[in-house]
This record gives C-alpha cells, structure tokens and sequence, in this order.
C-alpha cells in the first residue's frame, strides 16, 4: 500500500538533523513520497521504518522474467485492474506446450512450426513467447527433448513436471536460458525450492486454493526465492476469472506481497479447434500473464497474438505512424496520391490495400494525433486546412505533376471545401480499405 | 491472512425483455462485473441473435455466403434454417433491402416481411434500419406497428435522429437501440434524449459500437468497461444492457475474409474466419457484452458453448 507523505514522516526519527540534505524530517518525507529522494540518505532510520518504507516502495506485482536476451519475456509489474485507469504493462506471454513423449522429428517439426509464427500487424511484429515441455515419461526422456527443442529455439522455456530429479536433469542443461519450472505443489515443496535456489531460475507455484497459494509463497519469499508466478489449476472459465481477478485485487489494493505476481493459465487440451482459442483469449483479457496452450495452428496463434495486441495497447498513446508522404512501390510524378490520418490502424491497412493492388501510389498520412478517420474529422484534427497545410509541407507539387487528391469515402462530404481550400482536384475513394484496388485500376488522372 | 476483495456496487444493469411469447429473453440485470459471480447477481446469460437480411448480402465472403447459400434469397427460410438447424435463440433482420441504393423496398413491403417473420417465428426479433436516415424514418415506424405488441426490439436511434424511431417503439410497446460511435458521453446524452421521450429506460439498450479484433476492438472494449462501472456505481443512464454488432465488424476484417492462397501464413481461412469472429465476441463478453448479433454458425455455437460452460452452476 502506497504511504502518505505523514505516514514516511511518522517513521522518520524527527530530530531535523538535516544529514539527509533536507531542512527538516517532513520536507525529507515529502520528497520520499514522490520518489525524489532515497530513504537511504537518513542514517538514523529504524530497522522496522526501512522495511515499511522498502514495502512501500516496491511495485504492488513484482516483474518476473522468462528466458534470456532479446527474446526474453517480462511479465507483471501492473498497476491498474482496468486498461483506461492507465494502461497494461507487460503484455500476457503465449506459450505453446510440447509433449516430450513424441518421436525427434515431431519435437523438432512442432518447434520449427512455432519458431515460424509471426506476424506483422500495423507495424508491429506479433510473435508468441514460450515454449514449454511437457514431462510423460521418464527423467531421461524430459532432459533429451528439453535439450533438443533448447537447441532449435530462441523463445523462453517452460519446464513442466511434478519430478524434481527429472527438472534438475533438465536444469543442469538449459539452466542458462532462465527457464521457468512449473510443477510445484505441496508434495515436493522442497525440492523445487532447492532447485529455483540452486539454479536461479523463475518457479511457478501451483495451488488451488488461494489461502494456501498466498501461504507458500509467502514461506518461498521468507526463503528468498521471490521470482514466483502464480497458478490455481485448472478450472472452469469463471472461476479462473475470479482466481485471476481476486490475486491482482489483492495485489494492487491489499498490497499483499505473496500474491504480489504475475500469474500463469495451463488450458487444457480439448479435442475442439476454437474452444482452447476462446479460453485463451479470456485468461489474455483478464490479467493472465502467461498463457500456455497446445493449439498452435497459425490462424489460432495469430487471433490470440491479435487480441493481446488490443488489449495491451496504451489507451491514452493511439499507435501512430509519422505524418509524412510515403511511396508505395515504384513511384513516379503520376502516381496517384491517396490521404488518410497517422493512425497506426488507418495508414496499415491502406498501405497492405495499395500493395495489393501492385500500383504504385503516394500515401500521405495528416497528423491527427492518431485519431482515425471519421473520429479525426468530428474532432477537426481532419479538415481541409489539415491537408492543405500538408500538401505544402510535404512538398506534393515536387513529387507529382498530376494535381488529384484521393480522400477516403467517409469524408465525401468535405471534398468541395478541400478543392477550394487547396485548388487540387478531389476524388473519393471507397470508404472500406478493401475497395482501394479496384479504385485505383479505374482511376482516370 | 488477507482476504478476498469483493466490490461492492450500488447501482444495477436494467432488464429488458425481447420478444413476447414464451420463448422470449430477457437480458442485462446485473449486478456485478461479468462472469464474477460470486460478487453480484448476474441472473441472464449472454445472448446470441443470428443476423438475416431481406436480400442476399452482396459482400459477405465466401466462406460466410456458403453456411446459407441454400436460404440466401428468402429472409423467412433463412430464418427458419437458423432456428431450425442451428436453435437461434433470437433472429435479428436487418433491412438493408429498404436502402436506396439496394433495392429501395417499400415500407409496406418490409412490413409485409416482418409480419410474415413474426407468424412463422417464436423466437424473439431485432429489427434494424438499412442506415439511410430519411428511408429508415419512412420504413422502421411503420414496420414497428406491424409487429405491435411483440415486443421486439428496434434499431437503431442515433444522436440527430432518433425522434421517429422512439415515438413508433414508444407507441407500439418495443424497445430501442440508442447507437453512439464509441462515445461514452454521447452513449449517456442520447440515453438521456430518449428516456425523455417517454420510453422507459429498461426499453433501451445500448449499441456502443464495437469494432473487430484488430480493428479497434480495445476501444470498445474500454467504453464499455467504463460504461459498465459507472453504471454500477449507481448512474443510471448508463445502467443499460449493451448490444454488439460482432458478426458486421468481424466479417469486414481482413484476417476474417481473405483466403489462404492470399496470405498463406495465416492459414485456412474457413478456421480463421470463425476465430475472428468468436474472439471478437469473447473479449467484448469480458467487457459487458448482453446481446450479440453474430453471423457464422460455427462461430455461434463455440461462443454459445462457452457462455454456458461459464455460467454452469453460477445461476
């Protein structure tokens, strides 16, 4: 729980001593409460005041780490229940789960399929996270597959088994990529615990029942293992709901520190192709913050990696492109000019539109602050003047020797303005994206 | 040892009642946040309505024209075919054959239609205009009368035109979609001009306007949040069910419609399309979702799953 400015100065020994660099213990505390200053610059602090003002301090969901180098996932560190209070940090990890009992080959193909997904949307490379191997037979047979798949992937790894001699085998060869191990329960406690110490490595702790689930972790954090990521099993989707939303309450508005973690959702295998998928996209709306899922056709992992796009997008920040004139393809002075906003939605799909059409096109983006369309122009971000100030600034008269706008069809109705306000000629375009095509093959310069 | 967070709420999501027979639903009053039953009542599941048109849709891809290329051309089989082979719970017709551009119907026509609809159907009916302001005050008035006293549920009333639409709902015992385009303060100003109207509040329901899973999504789904809380706080003219159009914004995306041949990472398409379309309306059902007017029916019926495995011993 954050602490007030009088809360720190209750804590503080009071004498104005000013050693800290401040003229009294109030104007320290103030400045504490706005991170301004460190609570170590006070050398007469009380042991009971610097861990209060260290709990304070420390985020509500600490961040957790999965795997090493660029891949690596960073998950937790929220702050909010609800994106419009601010934003989603740490968008939720998508993993695939890989059976260990499968032949090489179909290890090695599965792995190859998965290091394949990815997907390019408004700019942004969509891409899952994790890989996580699951233990069926014996501890020889888990530590070869883990090897093999460490092998042919960059993605994190997940290792997924109750047998802690059958994690350590797996440990001892791909300890260096900070895998997380997910197995622990309340039956091999101890040796997890010795494991997640040993090997320095992120541990899921698995319990169904949040009471016991807050009380073991609390005991791994008394023994210093804090790069916990919690899981209540499996259960049914509201439940889970309510498991998920409860911790992340309890996190952020209780300050409760052995439930202060990011959180992780096994779905079941289920011989439908959709169900997994819409599971999986509740658990990616409602706080998860590792999702792990056999399902890994391209139209399934691509919905999903969508999804956490969306949510995870910050609301306040709409995803821009730069307002500028952009060449499509091999342009020339009598390559058509097409106009939309810099939102990031707006300019991508009319850039994959114009691609598609394999004609070479000039698209110029007016900074509407992000705004789209139709939002952009009832805002004014989106008028006339706006163009018209653009045309001069991004120089149209140099790069064409037509003089034809294109406007998008949802603002048919300011085309007579804009001809006069920038004496080019204005044509509409279709007001769907997928309608520039078969506009631009029928336009007449 | 800490304990559960419960939140507690004051206000509560009216009930509206669509159709009249005995196959009729009612929707919204909640009084908590979605699928947290153990916070606050949510005594109403989540429902579907299979959209129909009055003529064959010229633009729905392929892989959705073909689920009804036998029923494409006669609204009442089309219909039939959902309830029969698919068990719609609800059929929204949506009178895009009345637009100017698409046939210009006539108002009695679409009357026609409707009342032939409400004969052969028991489930209840969302009618929606064709979206052209002056063709949808001449046609939804007299389309409303035709259906008087069933109560359905009409669409949809926007900020500068909702006066006709109201007075028809109004006087022949429906209710109302009151539409804002992703506008919190537009969705509850428009709430406001209707009830002055004299419709009762629990008679309207809300169509934020939601746009698909790549498509704005996120946008949608944080008006309705927002929507919803404040709601729940006690005000009450936000304290309306929503309505979402998922199967008209998922069946424009690109990753819905374009084929494999198109974008060969992206796999099948008859998947994809389906997926797009259940995904949309699982996170929107996340944000508060009441009504969803959908158009695959595979789509339909994984998302139907879902809401009924959820709500398995909750109620």
């Amino acid at each position: 729980m954050a602490l007030s400015g009088l809360d720190i100065y209750k804590l503080l020994p009071k004498t104005n001593c000013r050693e800290c660099g401040f003229v009294t213990c109030l104007a320290f505390a103030m400045q504490l409460v706005k991170r301004q200053a460190l609570p170590e610059k006070c050398p007469y602090l009380s042991e009971q005041a610097k861990s209060a003002l260290d709990a304070a301090s420390r985020p509500p969901i600490k961040l957790v780490v999965i795997g090493e180098g660029e891949d690596k996932l960073e998950i937790g560190n929220e702050t909010v229940m609800f994106r419009h209070e601010e934003k989603f940090h740490h968008p939720t990890g998508l993993g695939f789960i890989i059976e260990d009992g499968l032949s090489s080959e179909e290890i090695l193909k599965t792995v190859n399929k998965i290091n394949a997904l990815s997907f390019e949307r408004i700019g942004c490379l969509l891409r899952p996270n994790l890989i996580a191997i699951k233990q069926n037979g014996d501890a020889s047979v888990f530590a070869a597959a883990v090897k093999l798949v460490k092998e042919h992937t960059n993605l994190g790894l997940v290792l997924i088994s109750k047998d802690a001699s059958a994690q350590r085998s797996a440990l001892e060869i791909a300890a260096c990529g900070k895998p997380l191990i997910y197995g622990l329960d309340k039956n091999n406690l101890e040796a997890f615990t010795k494991l997640a110490v040993e090997f320095k490595v992120p541990l899921v702790v698995s319990l169904q029942d949040l009471s016991e689930l807050s009380a073991v972790a609390g005991k791994l954090i008394a023994q210093g293992v804090e790069d916990l990521i919690l899981d209540t099993g499996n259960k049914n989707i509201a439940e889970k709901i309510w498991d998920l939303t409860q911790i992340r309450r309890r996190g952020l508005y209780r300050s409760e520190r052995s439930l202060g973690f990011p959180t992780i959702v096994t779905i079941e295998d289920s011989a439908d192709r959709f169900d997994p998928i819409l599971e999986a996209a509740t658990y990616i709306a409602k706080y998860a913050g590792v999702v792990l899922i056999k399902a890994n056709e391209p139209w399934q992992a691509l919905s999903l990696l969508t999804l956490r796009q969306n949510i995870y997008t910050d609301p306040q920040r709409p995803l821009q492109v730069e307002s500028k004139l952009y060449p499509i393809g091999n342009t020339s002075d009598k390559s058509p000019v097409l106009i939309t906003t810099n939102f990031s939605l707006s300019y991508y799909t009319v850039l994959g539109e114009v691609e598609a059409s394999k004609i070479p096109a000039y698209i110029m983006t007016i900074d509407t602050e992000g705004m789209s369309v139709l939002t952009a122009w009832a805002a004014e971000k989106f008028t006339p003047e706006s163009i018209s100030a653009a045309i001069d600034k991004y120089g149209l008269k140099e790069q064409v020797c037509h003089k034809q706008l294109v406007i998008p069809g949802y603002v048919a109705v300011m085309s007579g303005k804009l001809e006069d306000a920038c004496g080019w000629q204005v044509a509409v375009g279709p007001k769907e994206a997928s309608g520039i095509p078969s506009f631009l093959k029928n336009l007449q310069l | 040892m800490a304990e559960l967070v419960y939140q507690k709420w004051s206000g509560k999501i009216n009930e509206t009642i669509i159709g009249a027979g005995p196959l009729s639903i009612k929707i919204g009053a909640e009084e908590g946040l979605p699928f947290l039953f153990k916070e606050g009542k949510i005594p109403n599941q989540p429902r579907i309505a299979f959209e129909v048109w009055d003529i064959a849709p010229a633009d729905w891809p392929d892989e959705l024209a073909g689920q009804y290329k036998d029923v494409f051309n006669n609204p009442l089989e089309w219909a039939g075919k959902c309830v029969q082979e698919y068990q719609a719970q609800a059929i929204c017709l949506r009178l895009q054959g009345a637009h100017p551009d698409f046939g210009n119907k006539s108002a009695e026509e679409e009357a026609r239609l409707i009342k032939d609809l409400l004969k052969a159907l028991d489930v209840p009916l969302i009618i929606l205009g064709c979206g052209d302001d002056n063709k949808d005050n001449e046609v939804l008035p007299v389309c409303s009368q035709a259906a008087s006293g069933k109560r359905c549920l009409i669409g949809s009333a926007v900020g500068d035109n909702y006066r006709t639409l109201a007075v028809a709902v109004l006087a022949d015992g429906h209710s109302i979609i009151a539409e804002s385009p992703i506008d919190i303060n537009i969705a509850k100003q428009l709430n406001i001009l209707i009830s002055d109207m004299g419709i009762p509040l629990e008679r309207i329901v809300i169509n934020p306007t939601i746009g698909a899973l790549g498509y704005g999504l996120e946008y949608a789904y944080s008006i309705m949040e927002r929507a919803r809380l404040a709601a729940l706080a006690g005000d009450k003219m936000m304290a309306m069910p929503f309505i979402c159009f998922v199967g008209q914004e998922t069946w424009r995306a690109k990753e819905a419609k374009a084929g494999e041949k198109e974008f060969p990472q992206w796999g099948p398409e008859a998947e994809r399309g389906v997926a797009w379309e259940s995904v949309t309306a699982v996170a929107l059902l996340q944000a508060g979702a009441d009504l969803l007017v959908m158009r695959h029916p595979k789509a339909i019926d994984c998302v139907r799953k879902y809401i009924e495995v959820s709500f398995k011993d909750n109620i």
